[in-house]
């Protein structure tokens, strides 16, 4: 299981003169499910977002399946389809039903015919435990909800890689449980996936990796035993006292 | 007063139900194209352009922003009045003849067209700036491309919300075609300006005028506003307990109050 998805090397991104990220070297192998933690601000999401090209890098390789996807004329709406990502505000689209949501990606971009697509779609929902729903828009389903059927939308692609910016930021404690279900059985099932996360515990449990960010450089990385457990660097040992010690 | 209404209306009704006609036509076509040509500027005005797209893509797109930023100023920051005689005495005059509106209902539908694109090429903009930007970059991230991305997600959206501004449009239309009469085109208005010339019952004219007007605008409004109600949707929806291939699988889990109870075991 050592193959090489994601290569990330030398990676920075400034904001006008904000340096957000700096000189970030990071890789990912298949079947590696990657935390991503540390205090906001640190530059995790922007990181995802690179790694997505929802931003573009200032400077660095983004090297997958051993493809520079930073390289001009290279085509990023493929190499998306190819990597799920799952919203902090799951960005469902509201014009369109929980079904039509998770079928708009395999009709338009994989051009799967509507049969296909319909019974593709209604496995991933029933997966993530939405397939009554599928009627729903959705504004009229719960936060925990929409993140499930968010899940599902980016599963239909069936990608390779998924990314999840802080999934269960903006639900209440109770929708958070719902859906770290959904991701930990998607973990049994080994998917790759990168995970920035202020769930610890999730972090500590699930993650075969954990990465600690602080002020846009990778502070410290390793098995979770040892990030949670032992951690070397002080920053690391302050930002865990904050989630532990109380 | 009242006699003198039913007298000039059963002796002219003909003339102004033809003016009627030619109105809302005028009206309901000029919006249509106009929202057409409104969407077209609108998405061609959001194509983004990168650092790294190659420097002909980003020449194309600037020069093309810049056409419709002149298109969008001149047809909205002149009148439309003047825009008619421009356009329909400056299209023989400046090609000596060679080419002419052949019909004049055709050259008022072009001037209305053109002058609603105007107003809804921002307007379009403004619907598409009020569409939340989650909406794109979660299109983008199940790989859509910019067309795509509009014309299934965003799009729609923005249509949803610039509604009330068509239906503006459309009365603002109705009302303002009344110009054409500039380049004789028998309108409603040009009706009347018709009928008072040899009547000269100004005022009677007037109040069958005004009755016509606002029925056609009323109504407008009626209908928008059921538009604007079917687009919204249901608010119910239904719950599809039974679903072949939930049964099939036989994995059907979802009652709530299990999962809480896997949730407190773990903290």
């Amino acid at each position: 299981m050592d193959e090489k998805i994601l290569q990330v090397s030398h990676l920075s991104k400034s904001f006008g003169n904000n340096v957000v990220l700096r000189d970030i070297d990071f890789s990912v192998n298949v079947g590696d499910v990657t935390c991503v933690i540390g205090v906001s601000g640190s530059g995790k999401s922007t990181l995802l977002r690179c790694i997505n090209m929802l931003e573009t890098p200032t400077s660095g390789k983004i090297v997958f399946h051993d493809k520079d996807i930073t390289t001009r004329g290279f085509s990023i709406p493929s190499y998306r389809a190819k990597v799920g990502m799952v919203f902090q505000n799951f960005n469902l689209f509201s014009n369109l039903s929980v079904l039509e949501n998770c079928m708009i990606g395999q009709r338009k971009v994989l051009h799967r015919n509507r049969e296909a697509a319909e019974k593709t779609a209604k496995e991933y929902l029933e997966k993530v435990g939405m397939a009554p729903y599928i009627n729903a828009k959705p504004r009229q389903i719960s936060g925990g909800q929409k993140q499930r059927v968010a899940i599902a939308r980016a599963l239909a692609m069936e990608p390779e890689v998924l990314l999840f910016d802080e999934p269960t930021s903006a639900l209440d404690p109770q929708m958070v449980g719902e859906v770290l279900d959904v991701m930990k059985t998607l973990v049994s099932e080994g998917l790759t996936m990168i995970v920035v996360t202020h769930e610890m515990a999730f972090a500590r449990d699930v993650s075969s990796r954990a990465v600690f960010m602080k002020d846009g450089i990778i502070c410290e990385e390793g098995p979770p035993e040892q990030i949670f457990g032992n951690p070397e660097k002080q920053e690391t040992k302050d930002f865990l006292s904050r989630f532990f010690n109380h | 007063m009242g006699s003198d209404i039913v007298k000039l209306w059963t002796e002219y009704h003909r003339l102004f139900l033809n003016g009627m006609e030619k109105t809302i036509v005028l009206a309901l076509l000029g919006t249509a194209v106009g929202c057409l040509i409104g969407l077209l500027c609108g998405i061609l005005q959001t194509i983004p352009s990168t650092k790294t797209d190659n420097p002909v893509k980003k020449f194309f797109l600037k020069l093309l922003r810049v056409i419709i930023r002149i298109y969008v100023e001149v047809f909205r920051g002149t009148p439309m009045i003047l825009q008619a005689v421009f356009i329909y005495y400056g299209l023989p005059y400046i090609t000596g003849g060679d080419a002419r509106f052949t019909s004049k209902l055709l050259a008022a539908f072009v001037i209305v067209s053109i002058n609603t694109g105007a107003y809804m090429a921002e307007s379009v903009r403004g619907g598409i700036l009020s569409v939340d930007l989650g909406q794109t970059e979660g299109a983008k991230s199940i790989g859509m491309r910019h067309f795509q991305t509009m014309f299934y997600i965003v799009l729609p959206q923005a249509l949803r919300n610039i509604m009330p501004q068509i239906g503006n449009n459309l009365i603002i239309n109705i009302k303002d075609t009344s110009i054409l009469f500039i380049i004789g085109f028998t309108e409603f208005f040009a009706e009347f300006r018709a009928i008072v010339g040899t009547t000269n019952m100004y005022f009677p004219a007037a109040t069958i005028e005004m009755i016509g007007y606002l029925l056609m605008t009323v109504i407008c409004s009626i209908i928008l506003r059921y538009v604007e109600k079917k687009m919204d949707g249901d608010d119910s929806y239904s719950l599809v307990q039974v679903d072949h291939l939930t049964m099939t699988a036989g994995t059907y889990n979802y009652p709530v109050a299990k999962k809480n109870d896997q949730k407190k075991g773990e903290r």
